[in-house]
């Protein structure tokens, strides 16, 4: 009887457990089902790299799009890893304890609001930010609705996951290992630099991973500042229209439009092969870091 | 001070917020012999030691109270720059720690760090003290493999090298066989005691009969107390306190 339970709880288990990857599974032949309408009329790298895109004429390019979420993501990044690792470094290294146990629960409850309070305050503050110091500044004309303004506000969402992971990989470094690198004479910097990060460079890649993943498809608070003109971008200033976005946008008024709703559909698809792309790069690059330094 | 002894604790006492951890503790510590500090767990033996190299500068809420001189110079002095301290005195943990890198770069860390550049000078270096931790023979082939790929006795005698790469005076292990086989803990004694000709060397232990085998002199903490201290032989033929009678007969531990 026991052995019996055992063998449904495993039996139960495993499916449960094979549920997710069976989703993602799902998902993709899902959006693939919806968007093929479009697919049997044009060729697929039509849409992919042509920039056209007015609905009316039945012009759906999504490379406008495509290229806004890669410029929107890549700028965040660009802000968010350095930031966030040195913030990491310096609580778990140079602070003192009671800073620590301070900023952690700060950090958590970042992580934890709603991405429209993050685009709220970014139409307030980090817009005109944008269009009236920035913008100046590099000598160009903005309205601040732009691919910096999208970049810095999903930088900000980015960092709290970004710290907190990495601080757990700090946390991680065993302590006589600093000490080994310290008794040799070594600084704290140098420690820190050579040892610490070098530890912990597979969490690190970790964590940027998380990062990027949520940032190449966070949507609302993006909308909110990016601008959402649908053409490619040429500089930080230019706005922009990530996938996200546009689906969030027209999902749901394109009815009265032939095919809107497969060319939606394969912006979906598309940016979730983004995603799935780029996270099977991060972990082949993470294999490899692995076999480097352990 | 005088030559003898390049490591002079003065009334040193170290508190752990309320908690005394060491209390008024003087000893100095005779050159190129190799010293065992021994005593019970939690009396103080590694908190003393790494108080000899500053380490317990990283604990936070840690006081000092009194002197250690190294060489005359009281390394708890404010000006005191603590890097060149360390620099002095190669460390032996519990377990070995190798750093994240290949053999050969966790010896010449040390030189690098303290601006070693020449690629000939690191080589030579590299190699002159692999040999003297008795391990250059087993890992001349493969200094670029990483050094966790090592065994766990191996890799005591790598951090061993790279210590000594530094080109310190004193040597300080904190239990450095505790995590070794018998044969490993044996190679590594073996090594201190042909490195006691040249370095100064200072090993905490719980094991009484790797005291009885390697140290020339002891000294023996109890609850943060030195209690005795002398040449070993006299302390283990004739201890003068009872408490270190009780310990040396298993009495406490």
């Amino acid at each position: 009887m026991r052995l019996l339970k055992d063998a449904l709880a495993r039996r139960a288990m495993a499916v449960i457990a094979a549920l997710p990857g069976l989703l993602v599974l799902f998902i993709v032949i899902g959006l693939f089902l919806r968007s093929k309408a479009i697919l049997g009329v044009e060729p697929l790298s039509r849409f992919l790299f042509s920039s056209a895109w007015s609905p009316m004429k039945g012009e759906f390019g999504l490379l406008p799009f495509i290229a806004g979420t890669m410029w929107v993501t890549l700028t965040a990044l660009a802000l968010a890893v350095p930031v966030s690792i040195l913030t990491a470094i310096y609580l778990s290294e140079y602070a003192p304890r009671w800073a620590r146990r301070a900023a952690q629960p700060v950090i958590d409850l970042l992580a934890g609001l709603p991405s429209v309070v993050y685009g709220a305050w970014g139409v307030i503050l980090v817009v005109p930010f944008v269009g009236n110091v920035l913008a100046p500044l590099a000598g160009v004309y903005s309205s601040g609705y732009s691919i910096l303004a999208g970049g810095i506000i999903l930088a900000i969402m980015t960092f709290p996951t970004i710290i907190h992971v990495t601080l757990e990989v700090f946390a991680s470094v065993p302590r006589a290992l600093r000490e080994a690198s310290l008794s040799l004479g070594a600084t704290k910097w140098e420690t820190t630099r050579h040892v610490v990060l070098r530890k912990g460079a597979q969490g690190i890649l970790a964590a940027s991973v998380l990062g990027f993943s949520r940032a190449l498809g966070e949507t609302m608070a993006v909308l909110m500042v990016v601008g959402n003109v649908p053409s490619v971008p040429r500089s930080l200033f230019d706005p922009g229209y990530p996938l996200p976005a546009l689906i969030a946008n027209n999902y749901g008024e394109m009815m009265s439009i032939p095919r809107y709703d497969a060319a939606l559909m394969m912006a979906a698809l598309v940016l979730m092969l983004i995603v799935l792309a780029f996270n099977v790069l991060a972990r082949g690059i993470l294999i490899r870091v692995e076999r480097k330094v352990r | 001070m005088n030559g003898d002894s390049p490591i002079s604790i003065r009334n040193l006492s170290v508190l752990y917020g309320d908690h005394l951890a060491l209390k008024d503790v003087s000893l100095d510590i005779p050159a190129k012999r190799i010293t065992s500090i021994i005593g019970p767990s939690g009396c103080g033996k590694t908190t003393l030691l790494k108080s000899l190299n500053r380490l317990l500068d990283t604990d936070d809420g840690v006081r000092v109270r009194g002197q250690v001189l190294l060489d005359g110079e009281d390394i708890y002095a404010p000006r005191t720059e603590v890097t060149r301290i360390r620099r002095k005195m190669g460390l032996l943990s519990q377990r070995p720690q190798v750093l994240p890198m290949s053999i050969y770069d966790n010896v010449a860390y040390g030189p690098r760090i303290h601006g070693l550049r020449s690629r000939k000078e690191l080589n030579e270096r590299v190699e002159r003290y692999l040999r003297l931790a008795g391990l250059w023979d087993e890992v001349e082939g493969r200094l670029r493999e990483p050094a966790s790929l090592l065994s766990v006795g191996q890799q005591q005698r790598l951090c061993l090298a790279r210590g000594l790469a530094v080109e310190p005076e004193i040597i300080l292990g904190d239990e450095p066989t505790s995590a070794l086989d018998p044969q490993s803990s044996q190679n590594v004694e073996r090594r201190l005691l042909e490195l006691k000709r040249d370095y100064t060397v200072i090993v905490v232990t719980h094991i009484l009969r790797q005291a009885r085998r390697i140290a020339d002199h002891i000294a023996f903490l109890y609850l943060g107390e030195l209690v005795e201290q002398g040449p070993a032989a006299e302390v283990f033929a004739a201890p003068k306190d009872p408490r270190t009678r009780a310990y040396l007969t298993g009495e406490i531990s």
